[in-house]
């Protein structure tokens, strides 16, 4: 039998005999069943034994298709029975697990028609297990390699299997979440299908009111964050043009300072800035004081509300497009500029008529990230919302509030995905192909013209008070977590740090006793392990984008960084529905935390995949395979040691990305698996800003720590120059000689 | 040297290539003997390239069949051909050493690795780049990267090598020098090769045979002097050498020999099957001589263009039977522009075409 066969039969078989069939309750990664009557126990046996020691007859049917490809010993690949037997077993497989998996629950029968066909059932089953993981993973490469043995991808196993494993992951964890949203938006609270309740929830006051425009009552939820999100894009794109505009365009002096603010979004945990802005603008902030006890302003509660979301966010995006726009203002080739010029052209004219209608595709991008940035933001409105009621802060409080309707946030949590998959489907169609600068390869050599001078003038104006009132946001957060309460007391003090992060020596050695320690380990150890699982399957998932050909890859595409577009509010309501109940039963473990950050994350492996993989020459892979190398070998030792640097982004991009998450993880976070954002808002919420700011001032420095320090280990990329001891002559004297 | 060969032919069975609704290559048959050296020339689109990278097994053909020696391996993808190809681009893995990049392949296939390291050293000493083996791809000179690029290739002992515009990022003199070298290789190994290229001297200069492609079918196949000789077609006669194409009319027929008029000139050329009436008349630009001192009896003509290129002079003339470019050697007496001149017509480099 093929080799490939038998290791995902072993498998499969493995997964139906040996491991235990259920999810185990401990936990993922803790083996206490092997000593604690496995086999013969009911919750740890394998699903061979569930079929004889509890009467779950329905597991049997498996061994059917396990047994299946048996039949394939002494057959060649390209015997077509060969591909039947697989695909049927594969196919008959998975639907047959999936099948009994949401027909059979905690309850029994599911659907009551199954209950009236069969009559009741006593027997009850929990989530899938190890078992079952296995078992489904050997059928899911039952089929790949029977599709692949059918000729599809010349035959590739391996990338056909890649393409199946991309599917089925993105399937089950962001198509099959999304999808239970829509689901439970359309049941009422019995759990039946109602759209009538649905349309009396869609159209409720609460979303889609316009009482702010007639009255003091205040809006619907959909048009605040509308409203904020269209202000904030705007905001972000005009401030981040004016830096882009500023490094490139003018002699600014101070343009790697500028340069060095587009890294702190990256590191910042998005409500952080409000927490900052608290401290300045709240009631008892530095600014709103000083103002009373100088002019007189009565302190007030401004800040909380509309103002506050906007500032803060103006503050945390901005950076974004700022670098969204520096590669688009850069990627303008200079002599089209030039060529302006020589045609006479003055440097404002050259600029309004040339340079900026270039940048508009970059311009209209730059500001639906900015769009979907706001619409998605959880953090900020949650600490400086006030009464400003947003689609993300809806959807929290109608889950954790006193109403828990999850009816309720499931459709507050369609009418936001319908606003943020409206702006990336618009990215995508309108302006994917649109680009008018792209680079050619060709030496464009040339300069950028400086912007005329009133331009320069505002552009600095813009920027230069922007970056300063940054770098202040920053000094606060810093100062913040020394002082002892702030607005009252400012005297200098350690006590949020000892109190958040103490140790002290014990008898069993030394004793992690401060609050905070036990979310830091958590958080340290599930974006560790999150990390290089979120830049495989990018990195794949990059391979089979760039580099094969196969039908419906532009859905494929579609499908893989929809989760960019699925803001985290949002996934974390549809985990919570999804995956509270069997087959896949995750909630309250670390799983989840880990599983919810490698989709939330991917698309930025995928980028970073693409970026550099696109700039690897085909024919080296195309060398490697007449060579005689499988695209498995080409991957492992052409292609994955050219992309270093990918693998690098995309490992520190995922890991500091799954520290700064809050959205999606406030819903999934549970006693025992808190994480460091979620910890914080809690303090925050009892306003104990000292701590919270403490906190994240470490969260900032580790994460400035990991970046530094991978980029360090693996920037040292193998180039092995020969000393210049005459072993190299000049290229051109050796061609010479040649 | 143990590099050794297992050279097989090739076979094109009415192979056909569509991507999508563009046909790359349409119903093309042809047959690369064991150890020969073919050509697939053309312009560029013209299914040359796809052509080869079907026999890699790096595109799979959309109809027809393809045989290595005896084998059928129209479905085998590139990993289980015994194939093996020199990339226009080099295509060197830049991560590694010249002496790793040349055994990769024999690593790959699973070979020990005392014959690894053997049989990669007479590789890259067979192509003169002894000692060469631990410098990285970008420490060498073009050249010398093309040179890896072979040995690469060569190592693995294919049944048949390709060529993909092998020389295209070379300079002009080193080009002739390379393909010297490939062809002795070739030659001494009695390698199965084919070769793809744009560049009809090229073509000329290595070939056993050579395949005029365009517009994704064979337009003519054959040994470089038949092709240069008897163009089958317009295409091919304008494709090899340059020529002078010139309406005609055969008047008759005296067994394989046509009588043909070309203005007031009357000619006797080898008929090659064609039927009397409008026919064409290739003239190569060599085969014209132009004569300062205007005779009587010949086509007379103006030089409308004269060009000096060293080794020769161009000239364009005017003639009652249409622009003529004429190539001539004799740069000791130009002629000059506006002089009239006779032109006559040698025996070699004057034949007929159908249109």
């Amino acid at each position: 039998m093929n080799r490939t066969v038998a290791l995902w039969l072993a498998v499969g078989w493995l997964g139906y005999a040996l491991l235990p069939w259920y999810a185990i309750e401990d936990g993922f990664w803790i083996f206490e069943w092997l000593f604690d009557g496995y086999p013969a126990d009911r919750d740890y046996a394998p699903g061979i034994l569930q079929v004889f020691l509890d009467d779950k007859v329905w597991l049997a049917p498996i061994s059917f298709f396990l047994l299946l490809p048996l039949g394939l010993i002494g057959r060649a690949k390209n015997d077509p029975f060969f591909a039947n037997i697989l695909l049927i077993s594969g196919l008959g497989g998975l639907a047959y697990v999936g099948l009994q998996g949401f027909s059979i629950g905690i309850g029994g029968w599911e659907f009551a028609s199954l209950e009236q066909l069969f009559g009741p059932l006593e027997r009850r089953q929990f989530g899938l297990g190890y078992g079952a993981l296995l078992t489904s993973a050997g059928f899911l490469f039952f089929l790949t390699q029977g599709i692949a043995a059918r000729g599809a991808i010349n035959g590739d196993v391996f990338v056909v299997g890649s393409i199946g494993l991309v599917i089925a992951l993105v399937g089950i964890f962001i198509l099959f979440p999304v999808i239970q949203i829509l689901l439970s938006a359309l049941k009422d609270d019995a759990g039946l299908y109602a759209p009538s309740v649905f349309l009396t929830k869609f159209f409720d006051k609460k979303i889609w009111g316009l009482g702010c425009l007639s009255g003091n009552v205040s809006c619907g939820a959909a048009w605040n964050s509308l409203f904020l999100a269209v202000t904030v894009g705007a905001g972000t794109t005009i401030l981040g043009l004016a830096f882009a505009l500023v490094v490139t365009r003018t002699r600014f002096r101070a343009k790697k300072l500028l340069r060095a603010l587009t890294v702190l979004p990256i590191i910042t945990p998005p409500f952080v800035i409000g927490l900052a802005i608290i401290l300045l603008f709240g009631r008892s902030g530095s600014v709103t004081q000083f103002a009373s006890d100088l002019l007189g302003i009565p302190a007030g509660r401004w800040i909380y509300g509309l103002p506050g979301i906007w500032f803060a966010q103006m503050l945390a995006f901005t950076p974004i497009a700022f670098l969204v726009l520096i590669g688009v203002v850069e990627g303008v080739s200079p002599s089209m500029e030039e060529a302006a010029q020589t045609l006479r052209a003055d440097r404002w004219t050259t600029f309004a008529t040339v340079s900026l209608p270039l940048m508009r595709p970059g311009l209209a991008n730059a500001f639906l990230l900015g769009f979907i940035e706001s619409m998605a933001d959880f953090g900020n409105p949650l600490v400086l919302g006030g009464n400003y009621d947003v689609l993300s802060t809806e959807i929290f409080f109608a889950i954790v509030g006193a109403q828990n309707d999850q009816g309720r946030a499931a459709v507050l949590a369609l009418v936001l995905l319908g606003f943020t998959l409206s702006a990336f489907y618009a990215q995508r169609r309108w302006l994917g192909k649109k680009s008018y600068t792209t680079v050619t390869g060709k030496g464009d050599s040339g300069v950028h013209p400086y912007l005329p001078k009133r331009l320069t003038w505002l552009v600095y104006g813009a920027a230069v008070p922007w970056a300063a009132l940054t770098i202040v946001i920053y000094v606060m957060i810093v100062f913040g977590g020394f002082v002892e309460t702030w607005g009252r007391d400012h005297s200098l003090t350690l006590r949020h740090y000892i109190s958040a992060f103490s140790v002290s020596s014990g008898e069993g050695g030394l004793l992690w006793t401060g609050s905070a320690w036990n979310s830091f380990f958590t958080t340290m150890i599930i974006a560790g392990v999150s990390a290089p699982l979120t830049a495989g399957i990018g990195l794949i998932t990059a391979y089979l984008l760039v580099r094969q050909k196969f039908a419906g890859k532009d859905s494929f595409e579609f499908g893989t960084m929809l989760s960019f577009a699925i803001p985290g509010t949002v996934i974390g309501v549809s985990y919570v529905l999804a995956f509270n109940v069997p087959p896949i039963e995750l909630t309250g473990t670390g799983v989840i935390l880990v599983i919810c950050f490698i989709f939330r994350n991917m698309p930025v492996g995928v980028r970073a995949g693409i970026a550099s993989m696109s700039q690897l020459d085909k024919s080296l892979d195309e060398a490697s395979l007449t060579l005689g190398a499988t695209s498995f070998t080409t991957v492992r030792k052409v292609i994955l040691p050219l992309l270093r640097p990918a693998i690098v982004a995309a490992l520190v991009y995922s890991f500091v990305r799954a520290i700064t998450a809050i959205s999606a993880v406030i819903f999934l976070v549970s006693a025992n698996y808190d994480m460091a954002t979620s910890y914080i808002i809690g303090r925050v919420e009892n306003n104990d800003y000292g701590l919270a700011i403490a906190y994240s001032s470490v969260l900032i420095l580790v994460m400035l720590a990991a970046i530094s320090m991978v980029q360090f280990a693996v920037g040292e990329r193998r180039i092995r120059r020969r000393n210049q001891d005459g072993g190299v002559a000049s290229p051109l004297a050796e061609s010479k000689a040649a | 040297m143990t590099i050794a060969s297992k050279a097989a032919s090739v076979s094109f069975d009415a192979v056909t290539k569509a991507f999508g609704p563009v046909v790359a290559v349409d119903q093309v048959s042809f047959r690369v003997e064991a150890g020969s050296l073919v050509t697939l020339l053309g312009p560029s689109g013209c299914g040359k390239t796809t052509t080869l990278r079907m026999i890699a097994g790096l595109e799979m053909a959309t109809h027809g069949r393809i045989l290595i020696g005896d084998d059928d391996v129209t479905s085998l993808p590139a990993t289980d051909r015994d194939v093996s190809m020199v990339f226009q681009s080099y295509a060197l893995f830049p991560h590694m050493n010249v002496l790793e990049n040349v055994s990769y392949g024999l690593r790959v296939s699973g070979l020990a690795k005392q014959e690894v390291g053997d049989r990669a050293h007479d590789g890259l000493e067979l192509v003169g780049l002894k000692g060469y083996g631990d410098r990285l791809p970008s420490e060498l000179s073009g050249g010398q990267q093309q040179r890896v690029a072979v040995a690469r290739a060569l190592v693995l002992e294919p049944q048949v090598l390709l060529f993909d515009e092998p020389l295209s990022n070379l300079d002009a003199k080193l080009r002739r020098r390379v393909r010297e070298e490939i062809r002795d290789i070739q030659q001494n190994l009695g390698l199965t090769s084919v070769y793809v290229t744009h560049d009809q001297e090229e073509a000329l200069a290595v070939s056993d045979r050579i395949i005029v492609m365009n517009q994704a079918r064979i337009a003519q196949e054959g040994a470089p002097r038949e092709l240069y000789d008897e163009p089958a077609d317009l295409f091919v006669a304008d494709f090899i050498g340059d020529a002078n194409l010139l309406d005609a009319e055969i008047l008759s027929l005296e067994g394989t020999e046509a009588l043909v008029s070309l203005g007031d000139i009357r000619l006797r050329l080898p008929a090659r099957g064609l039927e009397t009436g409008p026919v064409r008349v290739a003239i190569r630009p060599q085969a014209i001589t132009l004569r300062a001192d205007a005779r009587g009896e010949s086509l007379r003509g103006v030089v409308r263009k004269a060009t000096y290129l060293g080794s020769h002079i161009e000239y364009s003339v005017e003639t009652p039977i249409g622009e003529l470019f004429v190539i001539s050697g004799d740069v000791a007496r130009p002629i000059a522009k506006d002089s009239d001149v006779s032109v006559g017509l040698s025996q070699q480099g004057v034949t007929l075409v159908g249109s």
